[in-house]
């Protein structure tokens, strides 16, 4: 299997008007992991929206590409038949559509890309069958399968959540934004655990949101990146990690007092956190 | 307005032809051929429902020609196409059902399983007038009155056929049962009457399919259901709709439940090119308790009104009514809800709801409670709600590769969920889900 790549080239995006971000390149190949590191406000999590194609964030200038399908032409269900998955910060609950329905949908939409609507739906036995499995790997109780879609559901048993989701689509990438907040250690441990399992079965590429360094002891990755006012700053390898760890983000502050100037006028209006 | 004059002129026709209607049933007993009769002459003295009645309002019925069909012969017999046509609808409820009956424009195709009944009656009507002539005659047009309106006062005087359920006093039926309705190609005009009588500590349950099958034509539903609920009985009724969008739907619905009685009572309005049902649930004993359901799905240019009672007329009486809707297209719907309190209703819990989720910016959702209230030791409320698809629901499932039509379909079942989950036999939850699954029309599980 030819490896793909998502290849993000200058990318500009606003949200209301206000530009967030001034021109992202980043280059992921499946079977990388990369880290996205970067302050509150730093555009993050906007880097996530934008790709998966969220309606309120405008894309002004740039590309984003997976081999040669250009992902910002299309909606967000074709994006993720294209193999991009995002696994949410906050994922939105979703009254009375069990988590079992809601994910045979999605797995069959996404394995069967041209399937019209209303034609049948996967195998309900093979679904329940792989669904159980995944669950089992995820430490997830099956009743989880029919409780509506974060529902009620807590921070931990929403990240657990969308790791099944991840291991059930197997996408080419896959972008967590910050699927480590609100997640205890072992939570953390295991939740990493499930993106370490998928990535290697499906050579998935990944890319972590996080802006704390603890989920990278469990998801390793091969290049860091820091986002600053916008703009990715800094390319490296996990020592960039140690550094933002000892150091935080005052060097970078220091280096780039133009981007730090933008990251401070957008951190006094921040909309999204 | 033309079109009243038209319908009046038939109004005048149809008292010529009256007299044919009579002499095809000439079988019928006495009182009953008496009861049409004077449900008639109410028919020719009440006026046709024009705009300016309340109830008509937001329902226009003007494209409704009541000459476009025959209300007045005998119906040939179900042909074998007839039978095989409606052959799934009945497999789809006779798998998960241990019996039921088959009737296709009131005429029976398939009688109840009588072994598998033991005391209790599910049959058609003529068979019910044959076998409990006396019960029939005790309880016809005595729920639902023939003076309601034109239209009632019609069905009453020619209603054709119907279905009886009769669970007599103490029985208490374990497994639901079913009756389906049919409309096909060649049978286009049901004008049955649906009677339903539970004797004082007696159970059941019945699911009740009314759905097309086979080629789309202008097709005419006029009917009524009367529900007799005995002191301690109790009883679940689902009653889905699901002609085709070229039927006309009018039906006047009637409920009493007695002292310590309970009803659950389920609409599922999916179906119709026009809808007016009037629901209503009268508590006439103390500690009476009704569960009154609504689930709507319109699509294209579809019209459902509905007007509900919930009519507490004994103390410590209890009602809780839930209609959602979920409309896409150019679809409306009506609902007008009212709580009304007697005097002597004291420690009433009365409660209604309407939610409604539009899909599309040319439906309409109408949503109007009420209450009248006499006694002063009594809780009662009511609200309504009506909204769209929330955006980041359907974000949300964007992100995983379901479409956004699909998705705000998704939802809209999701929206339902609290009434399914309300209904607590398994068989009849599914039978309600599957037929708004499949007019969600989100692939089939």
């Amino acid at each position: 299997m030819s490896r793909k790549s998502l290849r993000i080239e200058n990318l500009h995006v606003s949200v209301e008007g206000k530009s967030i971000l001034r021109g992202v390149n980043l280059t992921i190949n499946q079977g990388e992991t990369h880290a996205l590191m970067g302050p509150n406000g730093s555009g993050k999590s906007t880097l996530s929206y934008a790709l998966m194609g969220h309606p309120n964030y405008e894309i002004t200038d740039g590309s984003a590409f997976i081999d040669d399908v250009n992902l910002l032409d299309m909606e967000p269900d074709d994006r993720a038949k294209a193999g991009l998955f995002l696994a949410f910060q906050y994922p939105t609950s979703i009254p009375g559509v069990t988590m079992a329905n809601f994910l045979r949908h999605a797995v069959t939409n996404v394995r069967m890309p041209d399937r019209k609507e209303g034609e049948d739906l996967i195998s309900m036995r093979d679904f329940r069958k792989e669904l159980k499995q995944k669950m089992d790997e995820l430490g997830m109780d099956g009743e989880f399968a029919r409780r509506y879609l974060n529902e009620g559901f807590s921070g931990g048993e929403k990240k657990r959540a969308e790791v099944l989701q991840l291991a059930m689509l197997q996408p080419a990438f896959a972008i967590l934004d910050e699927t480590d907040s609100g997640l205890d250690i072992d939570a953390v441990r295991v939740v990493s655990e499930g993106v370490n399992r998928v990535a290697k079965a499906q050579g998935t590429g990944v890319l972590v949101i996080t802006h704390y360094q603890r989920i990278l002891n469990y998801i390793q990755p091969q290049f860091v990146h820091i986002l600053y006012g916008g703009k990715i700053v800094e390319n490296g390898g996990p020592e960039l990690v140690t550094t933002l760890e000892l150091e935080g983000y005052d060097w970078i502050r220091a280096k780039y007092p133009n981007e730090a100037q933008i990251e401070d006028e957008l951190e006094s209006t921040v909309l999204t956190s | 307005m033309s079109t009243v004059v038209a319908n009046t002129q038939t109004k005048a026709t149809l008292a010529i032809q009256f007299g044919e209607f009579q002499n095809t049933a000439s079988s019928e007993p006495i009182w009953l051929r008496d009861a049409r009769k004077a449900a008639f002459e109410q028919f020719e003295f009440l006026p046709w429902p024009t705009s300016k009645d309340e109830e008509w309002r937001r329902t226009d019925i003007r494209a409704f020609k009541l000459s476009a069909f025959d209300l007045i012969q005998n119906q040939p017999a179900p042909t074998l196409d007839d039978l095989n046509a409606v052959g799934p609808l009945r497999d789809a409820l006779a798998a998960h059902y241990a019996t039921g009956i088959v009737q296709i424009a009131g005429q029976t195709t398939q009688p109840a399983d009588s072994s598998k009944l033991g005391r209790v009656t599910l049959t058609d009507f003529q068979s019910a007038l044959a076998i409990h002539g006396d019960l029939i005659k005790k309880h016809l047009f005595q729920t639902v009155k023939p003076e309601g309106d034109a239209l009632a006062a019609l069905h009453a005087s020619i209603f054709r056929g119907g279905i009886v359920l009769y669970v007599p006093k103490g029985v208490k039926l374990e497994f639901p049962l079913y009756a389906l309705s049919a409309l096909t190609g060649n049978h286009r005009v049901d004008t049955s009457h649906t009677l339903i009588i539970l004797e004082d500590d007696s159970e059941a349950t019945l699911v009740h399919d009314l759905a097309t099958t086979g080629e789309s034509k202008p097709g005419l539903h006029l009917g009524a259901v009367e529900i007799v609920v005995g002191k301690n009985a109790h009883l679940k009724y689902v009653r889905i709709q699901n002609w085709d969008d070229k039927t006309w739907h009018f039906s006047r619905e009637r409920a009493v439940v007695d002292a310590g009685g309970s009803i659950q009572w389920t609409i599922g309005g999916l179906g119709s090119r026009l809808s007016k049902v009037n629901q209503e649930t009268a508590l006439t004993g103390p500690k009476a308790s009704a569960q009154v359901n609504g689930v709507m799905f319109t699509t294209g240019n579809q019209h459902l009104a509905y007007f509900t009672r919930q009519d507490h007329q004994a103390p410590n009486t209890t009602s809780d009514l839930l209609y959602k809707g979920g409309l896409s297209g150019k679809s409306r719907t009506v609902w007008k809800g009212m709580i009304a309190v007697e005097k002597d209703a004291q420690k009433t819990d009365a409660y209604q709801k309407n939610d409604s989720l539009v899909l599309s910016s040319h439906a309409r959702a109408d949503s109007i409670p009420g209450l009248e209230i006499e006694a002063n030791d009594v809780r009662c409320t009511h609200g309504a709600t009506a909204g769209q698809v929330d955006p980041e629901m359907v974000f949300y499932f964007q992100a995983r590769g379901i479409p956004a039509e699909t998705a705000k379909r998704l939802v809209v079942e999701g929206f339902f969920a609290n009434v399914y989950d309300r209904i607590s036999v398994e068989p009849v939850r599914e039978s309600l889900r599957a037929a708004v699954a499949q007019k969600l029309a989100i692939g089939k599980s």
